[in-house]
């Protein structure tokens, strides 16, 4: 097991220990008692076998110890999922959106996130959950956590971090080419960096230039994913020296990759497909801000780079 | 060493030409037009598993792109399930066997026994017609929206799935009605081979719950046809009953996978003890107990999706109740051997192979089961690990004993028992090497269905693709002397095991008509300790 990094974990974990070794036990009596039959009473000679074919005491007990086994388990897996179910009446609540392939955060200060997930250490954090298009799942392996997240209905989950650290998220349920891509990270601080990291978050980046919080935004809003800035494509076509180029569109015709592209593009990403490519890209009206969308903007301005190399 | 010729007229060539086996209704024929059908279908979904874990041996692009990678763990799913494990045992193994066993000359109704081998070609075409048209990418599970929204070839694969249900359900009632109404005079219910058990209450669930799942494909063919909203929420309609539908029909399912391979456990440990079986009665009704209580459980697929706490707790709880009877079968194999006369032939070593890797399989189901726990197995390769230990490690395993049991059988001739016993070795340690491997990924949070993963994981990643290597080589090695027996092999004579159930007092291969004379029941078919022991 990953190491326990919340409170419940230590819960699932003791059960998974106690049925692994009742299991390993089982097995051995098994195996031991197969192996043993087979080398004692292996066919040498040809000898008459016994006829017994019964036996009712046997029978029982072979039937009761399981029973009372896996009534054990039963009752306290049980217990421990009613307490990974119920979140506590204080706790910190944060909506959390998948779609493909990324997962955003909105705290109620305002302040939203792309995969990355910035929480305190030892306060319960109730996450709302539900996706825009298909069924994903909320995995944090350190935490014991897992939840379906769908798109018409709100789940929840929550947890409580014991420990500081950055914590892998995993998209659980398969959700098409970005599946294995589509990765978050909970990063959990001390409650005072946590309230400190909420204010900076609302200012929205001030005292970094446009490309400077574009380039952040980049990473942070998960572009990377599907667009490099290496000049090859990817699941969506590159940035690099996309900035003003003519660009050749599914239905034949091209666009010139203006301002007003770039952020129809984002905002509304369905209305000009870009030839050779499949129409995926999920909208991110509602998760940038104008200031942010300038700043990408100018990000995407900055990637002009080696223009000679690429003339000839 | 030749003791037995081989008979010169056999089913094989009476009535001679390809037109005769076409339109056969010998169940012996069909039974091996479906084992060819099967065998073809389970190199084909090898082939893809052996890919996957190719592309798997480190993270990022090995071989394929991520599209192709979907399409291959789907095709390599669906092809497994609907095209080779379901019909696997039942329809090849099953319709040979099942007529000899109770000592009658064919199924009750072999036209419709024929009519489900061409309805399952169908199934077969249209599935590689899917192949070729721009193949599948939702898993074998179909899950909505993601089946009502990709743009790959959906209908297709899934009207595979459904016209297959068909061909199930047409051999699970003609198995009902033949075990019903064939059997000799004075075979009672309690004096059939296990194997006729376990078919019986196999037959039940296809019957049962095949139409569930014929009902659901269609309703998601009309979602994506028509455009009415069932599953999709973007029409109104809603995805989880999409799952509750699904695994109504897919965890019976597991069943029907399963019980008849528990079927050939039980002749193979009796035969190759020399011994009585132990606890004949508990063996049969744990059949038919684990038919029932499985149309009851399917909720435990769905812990995490949003269904009620309540249901949950219902379904954990039934989960459980299923194990039960599946741990007893495995005291009453271990019982059977208890002062035995144990012959280590291929099929017994099958049989072992089974008891070792159907033991962990069921066991790793009670982490699945305790509700805690599977929140954080629930999809990730603790899952693969699980199902491929119950499903090959168990299903796969007893459906090769049997193939080599009953081999001699159908074509009259032995294969080669050391190369049988190589390839036996090979075979479960590739797949321990393979499956074990998953289970430490699935535990250390390694979801499933992914292509690409974590650099912390390519280890035990690249193992489990070596142990994938060393599988294949046991197959290869196995089709290779299975095949020469069909042509060099010696001939096996009658009954090559000293079996008591009535296809071995009728000559390899059989007539076709089965039987020369009626066979009569002088004693029970697991009656070892009256049979006094021939000298070799």
């Amino acid at each position: 097991m990953p190491p326990e990094s919340s409170t419940i974990a230590g819960e699932v974990d003791a059960l998974f220990y106690f049925i692994m070794y009742a299991g390993l036990i089982l097995l051995a009596v098994v195996t031991l008692l197969a192996a043993f039959f087979v080398l004692k009473y292996r066919r040498t000679k040809r000898e008459q076998t016994s006829g017994i074919a019964y036996n009712t005491p046997l029978e029982i007990i072979w039937t009761v110890i399981p029973t009372i086994l896996i009534i054990i388990v039963f009752v306290w897996g049980f217990k421990s999922y009613l307490k990974m179910r119920v979140a506590p009446k204080d706790a910190i609540e944060i909506k959390v959106t998948a779609q493909k392939w990324f997962w955003s955060f909105d705290y109620s200060e305002g302040v939203t996130t792309v995969n990355e997930l910035v929480v305190p250490q030892d306060k319960p954090v109730k996450l709302v959950m539900s996706s825009r298009d298909v069924i994903h799942s909320f995995f944090v392996p350190d935490f014991r956590v897992k939840m379906d997240v769908l798109p018409n209905r709100y789940t929840v989950t929550w947890f409580e971090a014991t420990r500081r650290g950055n914590f892998n998220i995993f998209c659980a349920e398969y959700c098409g080419r970005g599946h294995s891509e589509m990765l978050g990270v909970v990063k959990v601080v001390s409650p005072q960096e946590y309230t400190g990291w909420l204010e900076e978050g609302a200012a929205l980046g001030e005292g970094l230039t446009l490309e400077e919080l574009g380039a952040r935004l980049y990473i942070a809003k998960a572009c990377h994913t599907c667009h490099k800035i290496d000049g090859a494509a990817s699941t969506g076509p590159t940035l690099k020296n996309l900035f003003a180029h003519a660009v050749p569109l599914e239905d034949g015709t091209q666009a010139i990759a203006d301002e007003n592209y770039l952020r129809e593009s984002m905002l509304n990403p369905m209305s000009k497909i870009v030839a050779g490519f499949q129409p995926v890209m999920p909208t991110y009206q509602g998760i940038l801000k104008d200031r942010e969308l300038d700043a990408l903007i100018a990000y995407i301005k900055s990637l002009q780079i080696e223009k000679d190399a690429t003339d000839e | 060493m030749s003791e037995h010729a081989t008979p010169e007229v056999s089913y094989l060539n009476d009535p001679k030409g390809t037109k005769s086996w076409l339109f056969t209704l010998d169940h012996k024929r069909i039974g091996l037009l479906y084992l060819f059908g099967i065998m073809a279908a389970f190199s084909l979904g090898g082939v893809f598993a052996m890919l996957i874990r190719l592309e798997l041996l480190h993270p990022g692009k090995d071989i394929v792109d991520a599209d192709t990678y979907n399409q291959l763990f789907t095709l390599h799913g669906a092809v497994m399930i609907f095209l080779f494990i379901i019909p696997s045992i039942p329809a090849a193994l099953g319709n040979f066997v099942l007529p000899l066993m109770i000592g009658a000359k064919d199924v009750a109704f072999p036209r419709l026994n024929l009519a489900s081998w061409y309805i399952y070609v169908a199934g077969v075409l249209l599935a590689l017609f899917s192949l070729f048209s721009g193949a599948v990418d939702t898993g074998w599970t179909f899950y909505t929206p993601y089946s009502t929204q990709t743009n790959t070839s959906v209908i297709s694969m899934t009207f595979a799935a459904f016209v297959l249900g068909f061909s199930s359900i047409f051999t699970g009632l003609n198995f009902i009605v033949t075990i019903h109404k064939l059997r000799i005079p004075g075979m009672t219910w309690f004096k059939m081979p296990l194997f006729v058990w376990g078919l019986y209450a196999t037959a039940i669930i296809q019957v049962l719950a095949t139409p569930v799942l014929g009902i659901t494909l269609l309703l998601l063919i009309v979602e994506r046809v028509a455009g009415i909203g069932i599953f999709d929420p973007a029409m109104g309609g809603d995805p989880v009953l999409y799952q509750h539908f699904f695994w109504f029909y897919s965890h019976p399912a597991v069943y029907i996978m399963i019980l008849p391979g528990m079927g050939i456990i039980s002749e193979l440990i009796a035969v190759f003890s020399h011994k009585r079986i132990f606890g004949y009665k508990a063996i049969a009704y744990s059949s038919l107990g684990i038919a029932f209580v499985s149309f009851l459980v399917w909720g435990h697929h769905m812990f995490v999706s949003g269904q009620s706490e309540l249901a949950a707790m219902i379904f954990s709880f039934l989960t459980f109740f299923v194990g039960i009877p599946s741990g007893i079968k495995v005291f009453n194999w271990l019982a059977t051997m208890y002062k035995g006369s144990i012959d280590l032939k291929a099929p017994m070593l099958y049989a072992l192979s089974f008891l070792f890797l159907f033991t962990i399989g069921g066991l790793t189901g009670v982490f699945l089961g305790a509700l805690s726990v599977d929140v954080h197995l629930h999809d990730t390769y603790f899952i693969v690990a699980h199902f491929h230990y119950t499903m090959m490690g168990g299903t796969v395993m007893a459906f090769l004993g049997g193939l080599h049991y009953w081999w001699p059988k159908i074509w009259g001739r032995l294969y080669n028992e050391t190369w049988a016993r190589i390839s036996v070795l090979l075979i479960f340690v590739g797949f321990n090497m393979t499956f074990f491997t998953q289970f430490l990924l699935g535990v250390q949070g390694m979801p499933r269905r992914y292509y690409n993963y974590l650099d912390q994981f390519q280890p035990l990643h690249a193992f489990s693709s070596y142990g994938s290597w060393v599988l294949g080589a046991g197959f290869l090695v196995m089709a290779i002397y299975l095949i020469h027996a069909i042509f060099r092999g010696r001939p096996a004579g009658p009954n090559p095991w000293e079996g008591l159930t009535f296809e071995w007092t009728t000559p390899s291969p059989p007539p076709h008509h089965n039987f020369d004379k009626v066979p009569k029941m002088t004693h029970g078919f697991y009656d070892y300790h009256l049979v006094t022991p021939k000298n070799e």
